[in-house]
């Protein structure tokens, strides 16, 4: 396992500050969290259409790909990729394409707690 | 409903009150902790990233997938547990942003709603707040996909 100290650092780092970023609109503004996420994946899509996210994620490793805006970039980046494949209809055969393992996770996960737990709430 | 009834001056005096003895806004500590507890969440991800790179032998771009599932399942265990409250309390959006929020986000939302039954309640409404991240991400990526389409004629 190779273990490159300085990509850590940057994950610490952009990471960290994507989280400020939220909370810092979270605390100055009337937004709810869900508005900062929905707003955190659209900028997510629209960097992934620029170009723009990748880099980051080059740079930051875990602390640009772990936090929702990836969720945005990895579904533009699923489109437009399997749009240069095979034409506009890659569009919605693509959409989902890296995003998938994350929402399986996500619905797989959830509906085995809600077998197993109860709320705590 | 009638219009509420204008406060009396003792009303007021008691509202006025209220603001002064309100502790202020933990704004500093709040970023602060979600810095922190953030970037820990994103170092926590690298590792796996790492660890499925090498044993899974994947290039780190593709290892970063069961890198997120993996984190999604631990975000999920502290929700089903209990644990992710008490700890959000503190790292606020530290651990809402990160897709530890997401499955935080679907697995609250489906132990909440399990007593309206299997189909209306976990199976509809699991996605009642991750839906909108869902559709707005898909929304942006299908234009973002559409104008590169278009441009690339």
């Amino acid at each position: 396992m190779r273990i490159i100290w300085s990509t850590y650092l940057a994950a610490f780092l952009v990471g960290g500050l994507i989280c400020l970023a939220g909370q810092v609109i979270y605390d100055r503004t009337k937004l709810t969290m869900g508005h900062i996420l929905t707003g955190m994946v659209i900028l997510g899509g629209i960097l992934g259409g620029l170009g723009l996210y990748d880099p980051l994620i080059k740079f930051a490793g875990g602390g640009a790909s772990m936090p929702i805006i990836s969720f945005g970039n990895s579904l533009a980046k699923g489109a437009i990729s399997e749009a240069g494949k095979t034409g506009p209809i890659g569009i919605l055969t693509g959409m989902f394409e890296l995003t998938s393992t994350g929402i399986t996770a996500a619905i797989i996960f959830g509906f085995l707690a809600a077998i197993v737990c109860r709320s705590k709430g | 409903m009638s219009q509420k009834p204008l406060p009396t001056p003792e009303q007021a005096r008691y509202q006025q009150l209220i603001k002064e003895m309100e502790p202020p806004a933990r704004y500093t500590a709040n970023a602060l902790w979600a810095f922190f507890s953030g970037g820990l969440v994103c170092v926590i991800g690298q590792f796996f990233i790492d660890l499925y790179a090498a044993i899974l032998h994947l290039p780190p771009v593709e290892a970063s997938n069961p890198a997120v599932a993996t984190m999604i399942m631990l975000g999920a265990i502290l929700t089903a547990f209990g644990v992710f409250d008490r700890l959000a309390r503190y790292a606020g959006a530290g651990l809402a942003v990160p897709v530890t929020g997401f499955a935080n986000s679907m697995v609250s939302a489906a132990l909440e709603y399990k007593q309206e039954g299997f189909i209306q309640g976990i199976g509809s409404k699991i996605f009642i707040l991750s839906g909108s991240v869902i559709t707005y991400g898909v929304v942006t990526a299908f234009f973002v996909g559409l104008i590169h389409a278009l441009l690339k004629r």
